[in-house]
This record gives structure tokens, sequence and C-alpha cells, in this order.
């Protein structure tokens, strides 16, 4: 594997722990005695800082370590999660986050802010340690003491001796056993590699996915116990592992050889061969075993058992460990990352698919042959499927969207002071990743606006009698092929009046106008309008909803939004739900073929049964509810004669129904959507393009812009219809 | 000139200077009786008239749409462009399909002309500046005039004609003309 990719699975699976890091960590302010989430946050940490290690990224080590045995001592209950720990430990999560982006962006060692910063962090974090910083190094010390035992001479070479037995199930935890002798070798020189093979069973018990290997080293370098310790970090609950300073004395071999699971003379062979031990060493210290036998052995019993009493909690932890590993693993098999070019690449395919396909049957229609329209219209129906599926492919769950607002509504809250809550619904929605992508930055900007201008401080709450704490809400749902998501919440409201003298201030309305409320509130999302007094560093320049609505007309969304006054603001963003392929509904204007979205169409009437409302001609009377209506054919100036039986399609969208009259109906068509192209890009009431069975090229009406125009034309018309008097 | 300049600098992959300056062959064609010419470097193909799809509220020059093997393809009528008159189909019309470059991205535009003629060498020294004035046509729609067989031929600067840009702008007004009235 080339390393470099190496590298960017590292920045990708990184990116992705550490925003389940902060994930957890906002979740885990809630239910501090979580411990699934105390074990997310510090399985995270754990292995960003293992994989670090691999590549040799000592700074992220060093730094991610010191987070690392703060979560260890929370996860042992030595210390309770508060707020001031989250804290704490989302902003070295943010400082692990800029530590990776800079390496993304092909930084090499950290810049001297950014290691500014690390101390701070990490001194910070020092503080939660106290006593825990002394049990690592009492870990360490632990071991050390051996190393000056008593009982024969120092041995001869002044390299370091490491027995590495792997467990079992390295491999499946997708430890390669090389790449930490690889990384071994960056801190010294491997002198002799013995590879252990006898535990490998006969081929026919083998298990390919277990590790049977052990290895003995002998290592020459200068870095110190700890460091040689921590290359094996990541391993170290699994496996056995024994590390032995150069000069060590030969009984601490000895009882290395006891405790190792191979036979007392293999194990010195072994020695012998990675020359660590010279032969008469050797020799010395089985005499040395043998003679004192007895006493000796005692120890060396008692050091295993006790070795087994402090393993088996251990083995247990350990044990639970690799099973949660295991399940995270199994759900993680079933995805696929897939190059976001490669999915575009086959939907496109599957237009052209469908393209084609709506060509084959429009022949078989002509042939009228009966054995081909049928297979015409099986294959027709695998397509749709086809189709489906693809789109499928693209859709993704607003859920991680809203997750992260969680952030931002904590952080900016803490800011303002204000105490606010996020409340999440519907964050199983699904919409296309492209969408997804792009609504980040509106959402964002208006939960700022929300939470600095909506919602008021604690005081004023209590004052009107609500309670003290905010509540922000994000909600998604699906409505008539389009997605709506909601941003809420139960502040101040809007000031009709304010925003009132503000638009006339500004020129955008004239005095005397006559504005329903939604017209009003609608209002701030013209350029340049801003009703805060003060420009805070969050919100109320002015340049906010205007770049809010430009950013949602760019998908061909709509967004709107409704207030009561001192009690709640609600903004509405309509978006359609895919961008490529949807299924339309063809109509016919003269010689022109028009396609309607068909999850906007309701229902379709022929002319003749409607009749006007109120003797109106602005206005059709739809079973008693009035219904603006839109000649396609003036609208689009059409020449020719209008159809002698017209029909009516009436399509509706939000909460707005439209008629459009047309000269005739022809059916659903699988319509792929062709963009206008930057010649068309500022035509009105056309969506885009799509291209027929025949061949020839129809247009897609763009139905939000048409009802835009027809209701805006109607209004301009006549406020206040008589039909509408009429009919009430 | 100046317009030319601004050309090779927003369309370093179509036309830059050197190949302007070595481009020697020339596509003729017919459009309301008179000769023009356009370099060859641009064109992708030339195809028969046919099955176009009219986009309503849309300025006169801006014909429709066709498929052109799947892509949507805007079809230009030249003489509506140039402010003369609406080309007339007849059984000779063609649509001569270009690249244009649209920022970073090309973009494929088709052209309307009477007929087309022939592909000729005009050398370099037979090419003379874009006077003026007295042209019958925009002077930044001129590249230059070429002399063939003793005669002027306008050589299209098209890449201005069919800017983009300026299409759009074009095609906007129109549609919210129409809308107002």
């Amino acid at each position: 594997m080339n390393l470099d990719e190496a590298l960017h699975t590292f920045i990708a699976e990184s990116r992705e722990l550490l925003q389940n890091m902060e994930d957890a960590l906002l979740r885990i302010e809630q239910s501090p005695d979580d411990e699934e989430l105390i074990n997310a946050i510090f399985r995270a940490a754990h292995t960003i800082k293992g994989s670090a290690g691999l590549f040799g990224l000592d700074y992220i080590v060093a730094f991610t370590h010191v987070a690392e045995s703060v979560l260890d001592r929370v996860r042992n209950g030595e210390l309770h999660i508060d707020g001031e720990l989250v804290a704490a430990l989302l902003s070295s999560c943010d400082h692990l986050v800029e530590l990776i982006e800079h390496l993304a962006a092909g930084g090499g060692e950290p810049t001297a802010e950014i290691q500014e910063k690390s101390n701070a962090i990490v001194s910070r974090l020092n503080g939660y340690l106290g006593a825990g910083a002394v049990k690592t190094t009492n870990v360490a010390l632990a071991s050390e003491p051996t190393c000056t035992s008593e009982g024969g001479g120092e041995v001869e070479t002044d390299l370091w001796h490491i027995s590495l037995r792997f467990g079992k199930d390295v491999l499946r935890n997708g430890m390669d056993p090389l790449s930490f002798i690889r990384y071994l070798s960056t801190l010294g020189e491997i002198r002799h590699v013995v590879t252990l093979l006898n535990n490998i069973p006969p081929a026919g018990e083998m298990d390919p996915e277990s590790c049977y290997l052990g290895f003995e080293i002998s290592f020459k370098s200068d870095a110190d116990k700890a460091t040689i310790e921590g290359v094996f970090e990541f391993v170290r609950e699994d496996c056995m592992i024994r590390i032995l300073p150069p000069r060590s004395k030969i009984s601490d071999y000895l009882r290395l050889i006891a405790e190792l699971p191979e036979e007392d003379m293999r194990v010195g062979e072994m020695l012998l061969r990675c020359g660590t031990l010279t032969q008469s060493e050797l020799d010395a210290a089985l005499r040395l075993q043998r003679g004192e036998g007895k006493e000796h052995q005692r120890p060396i019993g008692e050091v295993l058992v006790e070795a087994h009493m402090v393993q088996q909690p251990v083995m247990e932890a350990a044990l639970d460990k690799q099973k949660q590993v295991k399940e995270h693993k199994s759900a993680e098999a079933n995805l696929i990352r897939v190059d976001a070019d490669k999915l575009d690449g086959l939907i496109n395919l599957v237009g052209e698919l469908i393209i084609a396909g709506a060509g084959a049957n429009l022949i078989a229609q002509r042939n009228g042959d009966a054995g081909l329209l049928e297979a015409t219209a099986t294959m027709s129906r695998l397509v749709e499927e086809v189709r489906d599926s693809a789109l499928k492919l693209r859709m993704v769950q607003i859920g991680a969207t809203f997750n992260r607002f969680q952030r931002v509504v904590r952080d900016v809250s803490k800011e303002l002071g204000k105490d606010i809550e996020l409340v999440i619904s519907g964050a199983e929605t699904e919409l296309d990743k492209t969408v997804v992508e792009k609504i980040g930055d509106p959402l964002t900007h208006l939960v700022r606006n929300s939470m600095d201008h909506g919602i008021e401080s604690a005081e004023v709450r209590i004052a009107h009698g609500k309670p003290a704490k905010g509540t922000l809400r994000l909600n998604a749902y699906h409505d008539a092929g389009s997605i709506v998501i909601e941003v809420s919440d139960d502040g101040g409201g809007l000031n009709k009046d304010r925003i009132l003298k503000k638009a006339i201030e500004r020129g955008l309305v004239n005095e005397g106008d006559s504005l329903s409320d939604k017209e009003i509130y609608n209002l701030i999302f013209e350029a340049g309008f801003s009703t805060a007094e003060a420009v805070s560093n969050l919100s109320g320049r002015g340049v906010g909803m205007d770049v809010v609505r430009r950013n949602i007309t760019a998908l061909r969304g709509t967004v709107n939004l409704d207030s009561v006054e001192g009690q709640s603001t609600t903004v509405r963003i309509r978006l359609p739900l895919t961008l490529a392929i949807i299924d339309g509904f063809l109509v016919g204007v003269g010689t022109a073929v028009y396609v309607v979205p068909l999850d906007m169409v309701v229902e379709c009437i022929e002319r003749a049964a409607w009749e006007n409302a109120g003797g109106d001609d602005r206005y059709l009377n739809l079973r008693g509810e009035v219904l603006p209506y839109l000649r396609l054919r003036e609208h689009f100036e059409v020449e020719g004669e209008p159809a002698r039986r017209e029909n009516v399609v009436v399509v509706r969208y939000g909460e707005q129904k439209v008629g459009l009259v047309v000269d005739r109906l022809l059916g659903e068509f699988q319509t792929v959507i062709k963009p206008l192209g930057k010649v068309f890009s500022q035509i009105s009431g056309i969506g885009g393009f799509t291209i027929l069975g025949s061949g020839e090229v129809a247009l897609i009406l763009d139905v939000p812009g048409l009802m835009g125009q027809v209701v805006g034309e109607k209004e301009r018309a006549g406020q206040n219809p008589e039909a509408m008097r009429a009919l009430n | 000139m100046n317009a030319v300049a601004q050309i090779n600098k927003s369309l370093p992959v179509v036309a830059n200077t050197a190949a302007q300056q070595d481009q020697q062959q020339y596509l003729t064609f017919m459009l309301g009786g008179e000769t023009y010419a356009m370099g060859i470097l641009a064109i992708k193909e030339i195809i028969e008239y046919g099955n176009i799809t009219e986009v309503p509220r849309m300025p006169e020059f801006i014909r429709g749409v066709i498929n052109l093997r799947g892509a949507v393809v805007p079809v230009i009528d030249l003489g509506a462009r140039f402010g003369k008159h609406i080309t007339n189909i007849t059984r000779r019309t063609c649509i001569v399909i270009i690249e244009v470059a649209n920022g970073e991205e090309a973009q494929d535009v088709g052209v309307m002309v009477d007929a087309v003629n022939e592909v000729l060498e005009i050398s370099a020294s037979e090419v003379e500046p874009a006077p003026s004035f007295g042209a019958n046509i925009r002077a930044d729609f001129i590249d230059g005039m070429g002399k063939i067989n003793g005669k002027f031929v306008i050589i299209l600067n098209i890449h201005q004609i069919l800017s983009v840009e300026e299409m759009a702008t074009l095609a906007g007004v129109a549609g919210s003309e129409t809308r107002v009235q």
C-alpha cells in the first residue's frame, strides 16, 4: 500500500473519529454515566493515537496520549464528567482536528503556534491527571525494579531485548504485526529478529484470520523504555510483550525465559540466535535456574500466578473491548466508501438508459408488436427500479448535518450567556448528498440568527412567563416530492412594525402598501435588511438572510418564515429531493411538450367541467376552493388555436395550489433533468430540459417559479379579488 | 482589437494568440445572401437543421434547443443575433456546433446558417484588421477582413458573438420584458 494513500485513509478516518468523539462528548454532558459513550470517546482517542504512531506523527501521539490518559481515568471511574472536563476535552478534540487538518494540508511538523496551543491544552488536561500522572509512571516503575533486581551478573550486550507474542485477534482488530516492527525500527536499529512459527497449527486447523506469530527482537536504541513500550501501546492489551533493557541481569532473562510460553530451551536458543545472550551467558543462566531451582522457581511461579491474577480482569476488559470492536467492525463492514464521481457517473448512465428505454418503448408502440411491447414494458419497470436504487445511493440522512449543530448551539449559547436547548427531530429524513453539502451554511446562519436575535435572555423570558431555557428546534420531513427543513425557536418572534418601518426606510416597500403578515416577515430575506440594532460577532450585519435565500434558490428550493410575535419564529426551507432524475408528467401545449414534476401534480380535470369562481376570469372554483390558474399557452406565447377540450393540471407546492391550463395530457414520463446551462440561467418558469423517447427536447416546468409569477400577477391585477368574497 | 485581447485572456483553452496567428483555415458560409468566414478551430461538427425545441420567452436570436447525442445544445440564429432578420429555414440550412469556453468549462452552442460553403485557407497576410465602422454588424463581432479571390469576406469573432454571459443577460432581459407585458 502506498504510504500516501494510507495517510489519506488515516486522515479521513481521524476526521470521522473526531466527529464521533465530538458527538459523544456533547451527549455525555447530558448523561455523564453512560459508559458506552465514555468508551466511544476513549476508543476514538486511542485509535487516533495508535494510527498516528504508525505514521510516526509523534506530536499527535504525544498530544493524544494526554487526552487518552484523562479519558482512561474517567473510564476507571477516577474522574467524574462535568461541564469543565467536557469543555477541556472538546477543546482537545478541536485541537486534534486542527492537527489533522494541518497534516491534511501537507504541513509537516506543527508550527510554533499550534505547538503553543498544544501545550496550553496539555497543561489544562494535566490538571485532571494529578494522581493519574503518577500512576502512569508507576506502571513503568513497576517493571523497572526488575531491571536492577538481584541474581547473576549483567549480560554483556548493549542491546534491548523484546519478546513479542501477538494475540490471536491482532489481525482481526486491523493491526499488522509487521507495521509495529517497522515502526520500532524508526527508534533505533533492529539487529536481529527471530520469528516464532511453532505456534502455527497444521494447515487444516489454521484460521487465516488469526495471528499465531511471535517475535524475538534484539534492538539497539537510545530510546528509553517508555518510548519502546509506546510502540506496542496499541496491542498491549491482547499481546504479551516483554522488554528487557540493555545489560539486564541474567536473572531477568531467566524470568523472561520462564514467562514465555515456549519451552525454556527453545527460548534460550532464540535469545542466543538473536545475539542477546552469548552461549556462556545462557549456560550460566540455565545453570542458575537449575541450581537454585526450588527457590527461584517458586517466585517465578508466584509471578506467573500473580501475573495470572492481574491478567484476569485485564483479559476480561480486553475481551470486552474486542467484542465491541468486532460489533463496530461488522456494522462498518456493511458500508463501502465510494468516490462521489463514480456515483455521478452511474447516475448519468442511468439517465441515458432511461432515455434510450423510452426510445425503444416508442418504437415498440409504433410497430404494435405485442411481444416487443411486453418486453419493453418489463424493461421500463426494471429501469425504473435501477433508477430508484441509483438515486438512493446518493441519499444521505440529514441527521449528521443536524448533529453538527449540537456543538454550535452549545458554544454559541455559552458565548451569549443564554441557556438554549437544541431539539432535533426527523434526523432520519433522507435527501441528496449534494443538497446536504450545500445546506450546511444557510442552516448555520439561521441557527445562529435564532439564538442571537430570536431567543431572549433568561430574565426577559422569565418576565414573559416562559421557561428560562430557550428551545431551538431543527426538524425535517418529506412533503410532496420535496424535503422541508424547519428551524424554529420559542423566542421573541419578529416585530412586524419594526420590519415594516425598516423596509420603508430602505425603500423596499412604499408607505401605505398593504402587506400580509407573511409578506412582511419575508421582507427580511431582502438584500441589505437587518433589524438587529447592534452588530454582534454572530450576526446582525444585514448580509445574512438574503444570502440564505440565494443559496437555497440555487438549489431550486424556497424559504419562508412564520412568526408569532412574542412566542416563536419558524423558518421553513423547502428543497427538491433530488437534482438528477424525477418522475414527470407530460403535458402538451400546441406542438410543445412540457414536463411537470409528478410529485407536485394533485389532479387533472377537464377545463369544461370547471366554472370560473364568481364569474371572475382569474380564478377557478375547485369544489368551493379558490384556485388561481395559468394558461400555459398564453404564458409561453405558444402560437395557434387552443385545443377544443383543454385540461387543467392542479399542482401544489408547499401550501399553494395553482391550476395549469394545457391542451393535452400525455401521461407519466421518467424525466432525466438536464441542467439549463449558462445561456438559459436567467429564464423563469423553466427548471431544466429533458430528452423524450423520440429524441426531442422537452422543457421541465419550474412550478415554484411559475407559481410565484402567477400569484404575483394575480395579486397585482386585483387585490382582495371579488372572487374571494363571492366564494366566502 | 481590444475585444480580441480580452477574449484571449478569458479563453486560454480555445483561442490563444499563437493559435490565432497560425490559424489559416476558415469555414465560409452563407447568411442572408452574404458570405462570412469563421476559424475552424472551435467548430466541432456541422449537422442538418431539424428537431428543434423552442424555448419560450427568449430573445429572437435564441431559436431553441436541440438534442445532440444526449446533450441539450442551444441554437443561435446568427441573422437575428446580428440584428438583421430571422433566418428562413431552407433545405440547405445547417447548424454549426461550436465549442465556446465559459470560464473554466466549455459549452457547445449551435449556430444556424443558411448554407455552408467550404473550408479554405487564408494566409495571415491576406487578413486585414476589422474596420472600426462601416460594417453592417457590430464591430466587436468582426475578427478581421479576409481576402478571398480578390473579395473581402468578414471573418467573424465567434467567441464574442456567442459570449455566453452576454446571451444569458439578453435572455434574462427578454424573459422579464415579456412578463411585464
